[in-house]
């Protein structure tokens, strides 16, 4: 569904992005995950045509992004990181104006808008504006209008950002319904839970470059699936272990106490570039 | 394709428009109504121009700045925000249209916006006791001052980067032209040299050519064309510079 071939982004110097090749199955909910500054954004932004690349190629549903450019346009929908919903307008008039920018007939518009609203349960806001939303809300609204069109692929940039715990998962839910009502889905988070519960599949990134790639449970395999953490001379020592039995049985020895624990991925971060996803 | 999808981008501004009707009208009668007062009562009574009076001979001048402020204004500050601040650009980048109906649609809005403020100093230039000719070709030269400058609205919006280089380009450019262009006296009363300058500017010919024909002086069919000449380049120059914006 989505192909990426050596795309590559340069900043006047600065490699934002670096040759990334990535397949993203139809169906799929696939997740960018990296800290920030990894180049997620610049990504997205290179799929979605708001920035050209400076290198490579992009495939969405076999047209080429910087080629057959209206033809991407109608198979995409954008959510972008940060609000952009029109303030000046009302929750209605936002969907409307998505609505005429793809061209869908009135009724057809009309009966897209009532059927979003209630998916992403904002009907009694349709005629409020913007501005009087709360951050779950816009943040709701904006799925809505990313998925106005009937777009096949829907790009979301930090979908939970700046969200409070219980609104984050009730947009985890509005994504795997859409997922199961078949959209292909690509995100991009710096959250480890985020990346471990909603996504299929994951690729690490890391300063510009993709450091990893598989299933959650492919990747916490690949470094152990089970980590001891003791503490030693000021700093945390972690040591992984293909499971359980094997990391009692390298703790036995220990006078220290120590925590053994199934990895995550913020495991496999550290693991392969020696910091936190958070640092 | 093209008619549906600049009507887009106009409907927005018209939902938004709509909505603050009365504060843009009251708003755009502010600033007319004291050039009117001041030049017209104030100064006016005691200045002869060419014969009649100074109101005659202002309210055109007024006319035609009142259309680049609002024009020029309402696309550049707007457009500018939506690129830098709110975003909202995005939406129209990310749909399927092209970049000739997104500069269209803003500058039909903004043109819009200036008639109206045009036909608010009209009103009040009657109230005031003026006399002139609206015709045909008065409407036209309106609409083209109107079209031209919400145009260099988008140049300046899509090209500038920031919301203070935005007001700096109104105080080196727009401010001095609101002076010099004929607006308030004759541009033939500058010395030479900063005569010929003044005569290269889009204001002057757009006051020039609206006083002429409110007061039937000779048809103004030079500054018609260079108001045409401006309308065009920098339409085309908007065009440019939303497509470049990737
Ligand atoms: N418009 C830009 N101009 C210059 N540098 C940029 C621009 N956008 C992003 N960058 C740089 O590219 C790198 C990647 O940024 P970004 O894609 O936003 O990362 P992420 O979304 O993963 O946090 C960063 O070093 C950032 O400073
Ligand atoms: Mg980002």
């Amino acid at each position: 569904m989505i192909q990426l071939q050596q795309l590559s982004k340069d900043y006047a110097g600065i490699k934002a992005v670096v040759n990334l090749n990535l397949e993203i199955k139809k169906g799929e909910i696939f997740g960018l995950l990296g800290p920030n500054g990894a180049g997620k954004t610049t990504t997205i932004r290179m799929l979605t045509m708001l920035t050209k690349p400076s290198g490579g190629k992009a495939f969405i549903n076999g047209y080429e992004i910087t080629r057959d450019l209206f033809d991407v346009k109608k198979e995409i929908g954008v959510v972008p990181q940060h609000m952009n919903l029109d303030i000046e307008m009302t929750t209605w008039e936002n969907l409307e104006l998505h609505g005429r920018l793809h061209k869908m007939p009135k009724d057809d518009r009309r009966k897209r808008i009532q059927e979003l609203l209630d998916y992403v349960e904002l009907s009694d806001r349709a005629g409020d504006l913007v501005g009087k939303l709360s951050g779950g809300m816009r943040r709701r609204l904006m799925i809505a209008r990313a998925l106005m069109h009937y777009p096949h692929v829907l790009f979301l940039d930090e979908p939970t950002v700046g969200l409070d715990p219980q609104t984050r998962r009730r947009i985890w839910d509005l994504i795997r319904r859409m997922n199961n009502d078949g959209m292909t889905v690509l995100l991009t988070t710096h959250y480890i839970e985020e990346a471990e519960m909603l996504c299929h599949r994951v690729g690490i990134m890391d300063r510009g470059q993709l450091i990893a790639l598989g299933t959650p449970e492919e990747l916490k395999k690949r470094v152990g699936e089970v980590v001891v953490e003791s503490l030693n001379q000021g700093g945390t020592e972690y040591k992984f272990f293909a499971d359980r039995e094997q990391a009692l049985k390298y703790v036995g020895s220990f006078k220290q106490n120590v925590i053994i624990r199934e990895s995550n991925l913020e495991d496999v971060f550290v693991e392969l570039t020696g910091r936190k996803v958070g640092d | 394709m093209i008619k549906i999808d600049f009507y887009t981008v106009f409907w927005r501004e018209m939902v938004v428009l709509k909505r603050r009707l009365w504060k843009f009208l009251v708003s755009r009668m502010v600033s007319p109504f004291l050039y009117l007062v001041a030049f017209g009562w104030g100064l006016g009574r005691s200045i002869q121009m060419n014969g009649g009076n100074y109101l005659q001979f202002v309210v055109p001048g007024i006319i035609a700045l009142s259309a680049m402020n609002t024009s020029f204004n309402s696309v550049g500050t707007s457009l500018n925000m939506s690129r830098l601040y709110h975003k909202t650009l995005e939406e129209y980048l990310i749909a399927p249209i092209s970049a000739f109906s997104v500069v269209l649609g803003n500058v039909l809005a903004g043109s819009l916006r200036g008639i109206l403020s045009s036909v608010i100093i009209l009103g009040l230039a009657y109230v005031f006791g003026a006399k002139i000719t609206v015709n045909f070709w008065f409407v036209l030269v309106v609409l083209l001052t109107c079209f031209l400058f919400a145009s260099l609205g988008v140049v300046a919006a899509m090209t500038i980067d920031s919301h203070e280089d935005m007001s700096n380009f109104s105080t080196f450019v727009i401010l001095p032209m609101s002076f010099l262009c004929g607006t308030f006296f004759s541009s033939e009363k500058l010395p030479r040299l900063f005569h010929y300058f003044v005569e290269l500017l889009p204001l002057t010919h757009a006051s020039q050519s609206l006083r002429a024909i409110a007061l039937g002086y000779d048809f103004p069919a030079v500054s018609l064309l260079v108001l045409f000449g401006y309308s065009l380049v920098l339409f085309a120059a908007g065009v440019i510079v939303v497509r470049r914006v990737r």
